[in-house]
């Protein structure tokens, strides 16, 4: 049986001091996720999911319909107004909200891996990209510099960056091969959750498949789940086996990737796939 | 500046050490809680001493506060009793501090105040080196926000230093960190032990003397007790070494004046504009040198 890697219940994000008729008043049916009493915006209202080690899970929806804020949850880049989340890992259960800012810290350090859609925010661009990773696994505590060494040349080489540039400043790297970086950088300690928030946005198709590809086959590999956040149908049809779609902070639809994109059941989705298909 | 400026001749004055009992009391605490948490900045309210920030108030607000009258004073700048800073340093604290014996003997010494240098003779559980530093926080290169910085202190998080190192190695093939050295204390907070250079890093180790660091400008102190780890931050692989003074023949360099080649060696131009070297601590340096003379010349 396929081991249960985290759970989400009931989570929920509002920007803003909020207020009885926050929730009532904003959601698809009103179309909108601004609170028209006081402002405040529901960026997320009772989002709940499970995700499988090895599973791919999609979460489609326009801008500001809450994907990206979903990962930043549970990445611990802000902190959700309510919910839960479980996390299952190595026979034990962290109840991720729960735990102070050390405890968060160090789950995302060493158990977690991010890619963004900006470079800019995963990588840093004062050190070289060997150095990028090296960060990474010296604060998984490997203090061995031959073996930091050895481990970076592996995984960069996996991504397909050339060796040679492995001690050059990503800032001197195209687009692609900065993702390509912060993949590296995600996956050297081999996390058993990855978050990969629209990775693919603003690349060329040619390397935007190189990149859906080099995914699949780490994730086939590693058995690592992963959250893939995106609005191209394309890149969910590729790689997630089941899919979320968001609008205005609430999951509207849920369910297995081919039957969200063949066989819609809410309006919104089939508007959405017929846009794009 | 005043030339004609004179210390005020009636020292009564002032209250001994210069600071009032309250400042000096506060500045004891904070060393207490500096001592009890090895390598932990403690902040304090560093206050206005009558010279510029930078010239050592941090130092010297901590030997004020522990410096009694049976106390013997040694002050050095860069191994050298006789330097500007030294000599100002000196003369302030002895004017003070009345009943304050000076020396430029190391063992002679209850407090030794010092500025980039440790000295080379072996300090005892008798003494209390107190080290002026400029920068107390050595992630202040690698992270701008203080907030920040502390929260990677608690955790213990120095991996964006170890990047620092790893990116040293990268491109000069050696860490080329020549002084301020990262070292860890007591297996926990990493500390900027003051410019000192490389050479004295391994003295802090298990030292015998108390080491406080000050920090005026900052308003940090921080400390190293007796018999504590320090350990300076490197990779498993790539050892720690101090600075080798080889010349190109590979040969261990000699102090130009003692002949001295277990030394830390400070490098001159001699008047045919060639490079010599000479001990840095110029105590050491000396007493050497005196005994030289006296096995040479028979009584």
């Amino acid at each position: 049986m396929t081991q249960k890697i985290l759970e989400v219940r009931g989570l929920s994000r509002i920007y803003g001091h909020g207020c009885p008729m926050c929730l009532a008043s904003t959601g698809p049916e009103h179309d909108t996720n601004v609170c028209g009493h006081c402002g405040s915006i529901v960026a997320l209202h009772d989002v709940g999911f499970d995700l499988f080690r090895g599973e791919i899970l999609g979460i489609i929806g326009e801008s500001g319909s809450g994907k990206s804020s979903t990962v930043k949850m549970l990445y611990f880049d802000d902190t959700p107004s309510a919910g839960q989340a479980i996390f299952h890992d190595e026979g034990q259960r962290h109840d991720l909200f729960r735990k102070n800012a050390a405890q968060q810290r160090s789950l995302r350090n060493k158990r977690f891996g991010m890619v963004y859609q900006n470079p800019h925010l995963g990588l840093n661009f004062q050190v070289s990209a060997g150095g990028n990773i090296a960060e990474r696994l010296l604060m998984s505590d490997v203090a061995h510099y031959g073996e930091i060494r050895r481990r970076s040349r592996d995984l960069l080489a996996r991504t397909e960056v050339l060796p040679e540039r492995m001690d050059q400043n990503p800032k001197t790297f195209s687009g692609g091969m900065q993702q390509r970086v912060q993949i590296a950088k995600a996956l050297v300690t081999r996390p058993p959750l990855l978050f990969l928030d629209e990775v693919t946005t603003g690349l060329d198709l040619s390397v935007q498949a190189a990149i859906l590809d080099l995914i699949l086959e780490i994730q086939q590999e590693l058995d690592t789940a992963m959250i893939v956040v995106t609005h191209d149908l394309g890149v969910i049809r590729l790689l997630a086996g089941r899919t979320l779609v968001m609008k205005h902070g609430r999951v509207i639809e849920a369910g297995l990737t081919d039957q969200i994109l063949e066989d819609p059941q809410h309006a919104y989705t089939q508007r959405l796939v017929a846009s794009n298909l | 500046m005043n030339l004609n400026y004179e210390f005020p001749g009636e020292e009564t004055g002032y209250a001994f050490g210069f600071l009032d009992e309250y400042a000096k009391k506060e500045v004891r605490r904070a060393i207490l809680k500096a001592i009890c948490i090895p390598g932990y900045q403690t902040p304090y309210a560093s206050r206005e001493m009558p010279m510029g920030r930078g010239f050592g108030t941090g130092g010297l607000q901590l030997t004020l506060a522990l410096i009694g009258p049976d106390d013997t004073l040694k002050v050095i700048d860069q191994g050298a009793d006789d330097s500007v800073n030294a000599v100002n340093l000196r003369q302030f604290i002895l004017h003070t501090c009345p009943g304050v014996a000076a020396t430029e003997k190391t063992e002679a010494a209850t407090v030794i105040q010092s500025r980039h240098r440790i000295p080379e003779k072996p300090l005892t559980e008798a003494q209390v080196l107190v080290l002026q530093v400029p920068y107390p926080d050595p992630l202040v290169v690698v992270e701008s926000s203080e907030a920040r910085r502390k929260t990677m202190h608690a955790e213990g998080d120095y991996s964006r230093l170890l990047v620092k190192l790893y990116e040293d190695i990268v491109r000069f093939d050696e860490i080329t960190i020549s002084f301020r050295y990262p070292t860890r204390i007591n297996g926990h907070y990493v500390i900027d032990p003051s410019p000192i250079p490389r050479w004295d890093v391994p003295k802090l180790d298990q030292s015998p003397a108390l080491v406080l660091l000050g920090a005026g400008r900052e308003k940090k102190i921080y400390a190293v007790p007796p018999y504590t780890p320090a350990e300076p931050l490197v990779f498993e692989d790539v050892p720690f070494r101090v600075e080798h003074f080889l010349d190109g023949q590979d040969r261990r360099r000699a102090c130009v004046r003692c002949g001295a080649t277990d030394s830390y060696l400070d490098e001159f131009s001699n008047d045919q504009d060639a490079k010599i070297f000479q001990c840095s601590d110029s105590a050491w340096c000396s007493e050497r040198l005196s005994r030289q003379r006296r096995e040479e010349v028979p009584a």
